[in-house]
């Protein structure tokens, strides 16, 4: 069942936050100290002609909304400007480095959610030292930032067992596959461990009900018991921790990107903020914040269909 | 400030209010705090501790391993490893302090301001704009913080901290709105009194223990965020010593072979922000359990 007036609400929400924030973005270049022709060519000395060229594409001499209006229409269109360093349309760059960041992210959102749950639930089923083990573990996990996994994870199974290529992206999806399994975990592994020990604490609660205990007693096959008592009660707080953290994923990817030497968004992102190519910068945070956006709402709908109270609006 | 400290009986029972809580986390609690204290210190009186110049450098000495006084080693540049932690305390604390005191207080006005306007224009007004905060990732806006201000740990900080403050103020609201609805605000406002005083007075106050423990929280967040920015290259820029910044500097280590630098300020990063999740985790059990 769709809650089409929840879908609705978000729906402009989403259009509210992504309005806001392409403005924000916009508005960066007046932010920054220096005239706006200054920041555009990154406080290099170009010729006269170059700058002319700077101010009639940004509409510099017209009122600032205009000049927004100007530059949000080009971006729906698919033109996100230059790249002063690159020399190279910043949509074309984009297209170029999208498939390894959207790759990287999905690959890690399947760990995430995959593994994250399953050993919630094995933990959350199973009292004992396999439970008492895991709690540990997952406590230091959910602590790792991203970049000191990479670094450990180079250094144990690039460099010492040599299972996995320390650097780069490799060629054809096979390989792909194998390079990417690294920054995948490194990516993941905080994630993987929060949505763990949610789902190891929901499967608990839920096993505690009145409800499950009924349906033990009455002899309920285990593997239904746990599909249709356990797991559908316990799939909201679970949802929604999978939902946040894997949103999240979307601005750490650039992270593993930089620690990893793969070419996605996220490192063109850090590169071009380095060399204050702003077009670039701006071009990239844009669909960052839009996919967040994305994922977020979607979360939230899938939220309200497992949870149809938040729909109605009911507070807890 | 002045009427406080002229009153030491108030401070003391403030200062026992404050181990009250921190005894109430529990031996875990307690082994976090010191681990905090610890850092905290080393992070302030850091350039008194260093055993050696953390900037000097020797070229003969590059990826040599521990020798003689030098426990962890030299790095890619032949600097003291150790000096270099020690040194690089200050700027991997300092970033987050100033993140967690400016979401804090903006974070708390904002929840205070909508709470007490609960359910009017203005609350509705800070929720929704929050709500679109919220569509700003930290390490995004750090990014674009440092493109346009150009890198330096001030970007990533101001940066970090509005990303922090819609998550702040959210929690607080609701906490401030279940104070607010309570009967003796009400006989307060009564007898007169404005609505700064009992905001000051009274629902800060009461609302202390979760701004703690949401601080704390936020704390070793923070680090680990502009321990990332840093380690980009968009933070705190080298030479300047920072956790985030050995690891980048000694991440060709790694691939030849010489892994204990990098290791060693993954492993310093990883410990202070342990202490702070695990702490702050017990703060909020402790507050959840008062307030029942």
């Amino acid at each position: 069942m769709v809650p089409w007036r929840f879908l609705l609400r978000r729906l402009v929400m989403l259009c509210g936050s992504v309005v806001v924030a392409s403005f924000l973005v916009f508005a960066a270049v007046d932010v920054a100290p220096g005239t706006p022709l200054a920041v555009l060519s990154g406080g290099r000395s170009i010729s006269p002609a170059s700058l002319r060229i700077l101010e009639a594409r940004y509409h510099l001499n017209e009122p600032f909304f205009t000049q927004y209006w100007y530059w949000v229409n080009n971006a729906l269109h698919g033109d996100l400007g230059i790249s002063i360093t690159l020399r190279e349309n910043v949509s074309t760059l984009i297209a170029q480095r999208i498939w390894t960041t959207a790759g990287l992210v999905l690959y890690a959102s399947i760990l995430v959610v995959v593994i994250g749950v399953a050993i919630g639930l094995i933990a959350g089923l199973r009292r004992g030292a396999l439970d008492t083990g895991m709690v540990v573990v997952t406590a230091g996990a959910a602590a790792l930032p991203s970049f000191v996994a990479a670094i450990v994870l180079i250094f144990v199974f690039a460099v010492r067992l040599r299972w996995f290529p320390a650097l780069g992206n490799g060629v054809g999806l096979l390989s792909n596959v194998w390079h990417f399994t690294l920054p995948a975990i490194a990516l993941a592994v905080s994630s993987m461990a929060i949505v763990s020990r949610v789902t190891r604490a929901a499967v608990r609660e839920e096993m505690g009900r009145e409800h499950v205990q009924t349906a033990v007693s009455r002899g309920i096959p285990t593997g239904q018991l746990i599909r249709r008592h356990v797991l559908r009660n316990a799939a909201i707080p679970i949802t929604t921790v999978s939902g946040i953290t894997v949103a999240s994923l979307i601005a750490v990817a650039a992270v593993v990107e930089v620690a990893f030497g793969l070419n996605g968004l996220g490192a063109l992102m850090v590169q071009s903020a380095e060399s204050k190519d702003l077009a670039v910068v701006q071009g990239i945070a844009l669909l960052l914040v839009l996919a967040f956006v994305i994922v977020n709402t979607l979360v939230d709908l899938l939220y309200a269909m497992l949870d149809p109270r938040v729909s109605v609006g009911a507070k807890a | 400030m002045s009427t406080v400290a002229s009153s030491p009986a108030a401070a003391t029972a403030k200062h026992s209010r404050g181990l009250a809580l921190l005894r109430a986390t529990g031996p875990v609690g307690i082994a976090c705090a010191v681990i905090i204290a610890v850092a905290a210190f080393v992070a302030i009186f850091g350039s008194w501790l260093v055993p050696y110049d953390p900037y000097v450098s020797n070229l003969s000495l590059v990826w040599v391993g521990p020798l003689g006084g030098h426990v962890l080693g030299f790095d890619g540049q032949g600097r003291d490893v150790a000096s270099r932690l020690i040194a690089g305390a200050g700027n991997s604390m300092l970033g987050p302090m100033a993140v967690v005191v400016f979401s804090m207080t903006i974070g708390s006005a904002l929840a205070l301001i909508a709470a007490w306007r609960g359910g009017g224009v203005v609350d509705s007004a800070i929720s929704s704009g929050l709500d679109i905060l919220f569509a700003f990732p930290g390490i995004l806006l750090a990014v674009l913080a440092a493109a346009v201000l150009g890198p330096s740990l001030l970007a990533a900080s101001i940066a970090i901290a509005i990303a922090y403050t819609p998550y702040v103020a959210r929690v607080l609201r609701g906490a401030a709105l279940k104070e607010r609805r309570q009967l003796y605000v009400a006989a307060l406002e009564v007898q007169g009194a404005s609505a700064t005083s009992i905001c000051f007075r009274h629902l800060i106050p009461n609302m202390l223990p979760l701004i703690i423990a949401q601080a704390t929280i936020n704390f070793g967040y923070a680090v680990v965020d502009l321990a990332a920015i840093s380690y980009l290259g968009l933070g705190v820029q080298p030479p300047h010593a920072d956790w985030g910044v050995m690891i980048s500097e000694n991440q060709s280590g790694i691939l030849q072979g010489y892994p204990l630098p990098a290791l060693a300020a993954g492993a310093c990063i990883v410990l202070v922000v342990v202490a702070f999740n695990l702490l702050g985790e017990r703060l909020f059990e402790v507050t959840k359990q008062q307030s029942r």
